[in-house]
């Protein structure tokens, strides 16, 4: 018996020696992310003011085996890194009725270092915030005269991963006050309702329960910094959408659509969780 | 064993008499959590109720550890773990937890296994869709009459 705990005046010992070999998982680790022994990577940092359920916010790659930790430290090892350069020959080409490529208005994909960082963001002009996603499209049909993209298909999440890759190192920073900040509040009660027949919220694992571990996942704290993420599990890119999509399914729940509005707050919420970590896409997980 | 199969094969047999008798999941009556009446009138099989903490809608190690079960891989650690818990909770106690554990322990994580509605956005199982028509427990009665007939067997002694 390690733990006693007096529960509406009973008496609970629980035994930790019987949950067998798990604690070896418990908790994130203390690994220090560096890819391609260049690019330093904040991994662990105070939670910003605006958060009051976490004191220190960690990247999911922390919560990872030492195995699936390795593959995101060098680019010739992480797989996401071919669909990277494949959006980088898209960046390139022309496409549209008005003849027109990414790098017609942008030059190098180099200028846009820091972009990926501050999405979500107010568009003044659109009156909404908007996805780097809903940016890409908006380029593609109004300046390229191109089809829009689905939005979370593999054309969309190549081209969000490339943008990912260009600010890595950076610093997650989402602004949530001013115009941004009635969709920061929806997004943030999405985040704490507790949905479907097993009714959790993503606060419940991600917030309450990080570090532990539910049945055979390690619990992370549901971090968005890493997105684009290559999963292991299905050997593909996965959108950030695709993500929140298969968690709220998980509580046999109804889900919203990658791309709905609601998805669109909820995605500016759980990144101003993660403000202060390094942005990571592509990263790898498992 | 043969008790045991014998058990069984009568809940079959009686299976109609039984679904005529099942308290259904909005009559429940809870008190402190706890409820007295068998949701059937039939006793649980602890075995099939042990299948239960493992597969299906069940899934207890998602969240529990059960020494007893250390043969199946990969407990989980957002419960407490579950040994020696007929040691601290009735077998009503163990009914209601298992039923919804919302009425024992408030704003818990624990889903209510035998509730079938109140729910935010209920989908079809797992597909994502939203849900049509009637809503099944994740459990059904004669299930949580299982798994709390499983639950009575873990003792300290
Ligand atoms: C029933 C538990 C559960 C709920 C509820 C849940 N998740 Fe998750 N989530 C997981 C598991 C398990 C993983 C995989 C392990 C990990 O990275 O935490 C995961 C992973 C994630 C990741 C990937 C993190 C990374 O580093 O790649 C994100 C992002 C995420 N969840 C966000 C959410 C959001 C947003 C919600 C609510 C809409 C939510 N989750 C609800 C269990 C849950
Ligand atoms: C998603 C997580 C989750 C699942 C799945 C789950 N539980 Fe629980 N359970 C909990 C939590 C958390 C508690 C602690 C109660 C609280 O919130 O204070 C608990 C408490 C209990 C208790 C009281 C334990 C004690 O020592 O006081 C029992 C008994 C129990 N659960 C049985 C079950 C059974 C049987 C199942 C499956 C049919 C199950 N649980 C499924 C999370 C879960």
């Amino acid at each position: 018996m390690t733990r006693t705990t007096v529960t509406g005046g009973r008496l609970i010992m629980a035994a930790a020696a019987s949950v067998f070999a798990l604690a070896a998982y418990a908790g994130p680790d203390e690994d220090e992310l560096v890819v391609n022994d260049e690019i330093e990577m904040v991994t662990k940092t105070d939670a910003p003011a605006h958060l009051d359920g976490l004191d220190t916010i960690y990247s999911g790659w922390r919560f990872r085996s030492d195995e699936t930790q390795a593959v995101q430290t060098d680019d010739f090892d992480n797989p996401a890194m071919l669909w990277v350069e494949q959006a980088g020959e898209v960046w390139k080409t022309a496409e549209g009725s008005e003849g027109k490529s990414c790098a017609s208005c942008h030059n190098d994909v180099d200028s846009m270092a820091g972009v990926r960082a501050v999405y979500p963001k107010w568009n003044e002009a659109a009156g909404e915030v908007r996805t780097i996603e809903m940016q890409i499209n908006d380029c593609r049909e109004n300046r390229m005269g191109a089809e829009p993209w689905k939005y979370a298909g593999g054309d969309m999440t190549n081209m969000s991963a490339l943008l990912a890759s260009v600010s890595r190192g950076m610093p997650v920073n989402v602004a949530i006050d001013g115009p941004a900040q009635s969709t920061w509040e929806k997004g943030k009660e999405i985040y704490y309702t507790r949905y479907g027949q097993l009714e959790l919220s993503c606060a419940n694992c991600h917030e309450d329960n990080w570090g532990n571990m539910i049945r055979a996942d390690h619990l992370s704290q549901g971090q968005i910094n890493g997105f684009p993420t290559y999963r292991l599990k299905n050997t593909k890119l996965n959108a950030v959408h695709s993500r929140f999509k298969g968690c709220i399914r998980d509580t046999r729940a109804h889900t919203f659509s990658p791309g709905s509005p609601e998805f669109v707050a909820l995605e500016l919420y759980v990144a101003s969780r993660g403000n202060g970590l390094s942005v990571e896409g592509p990263s790898v997980r498992n | 064993m043969t008790r045991l199969t014998a058990l069984v094969s009568a809940t079959a047999l009686f299976a109609t008499v039984a679904a005529a008798e099942t308290i259904a999941p909005q009559d429940v009556n809870y008190a402190d959590g706890a409820v007295e009446t068998s949701l059937t009138g039939q006793p649980g099989d602890p075995q099939a109720g042990a299948e239960l903490m493992n597969k299906g809608a069940g899934n207890c190690i998602a969240c529990h550890a059960v020494s007893d079960l250390s043969h199946l891989q990969f407990h989980g650690e957002i419960g407490p773990p579950l040994d020696g818990v007929a040691d601290r909770w009735s077998e009503a106690e163990l009914r209601g937890i298992v039923a919804n554990a919302k009425q024992m322990f408030e704003g818990t994580m624990m889903p209510a296994f035998y509730k079938v509605d109140g729910f935010t956005r209920l989908g079809d199982a797992y597909t994502g869709e939203a849900h049509e028509g009637d809503v099944e427990p994740l459990l059904t009665g004669q299930q949580i009459e299982d798994v709390v007939a499983y639950l009575m067997t873990l003792k300290y002694e």
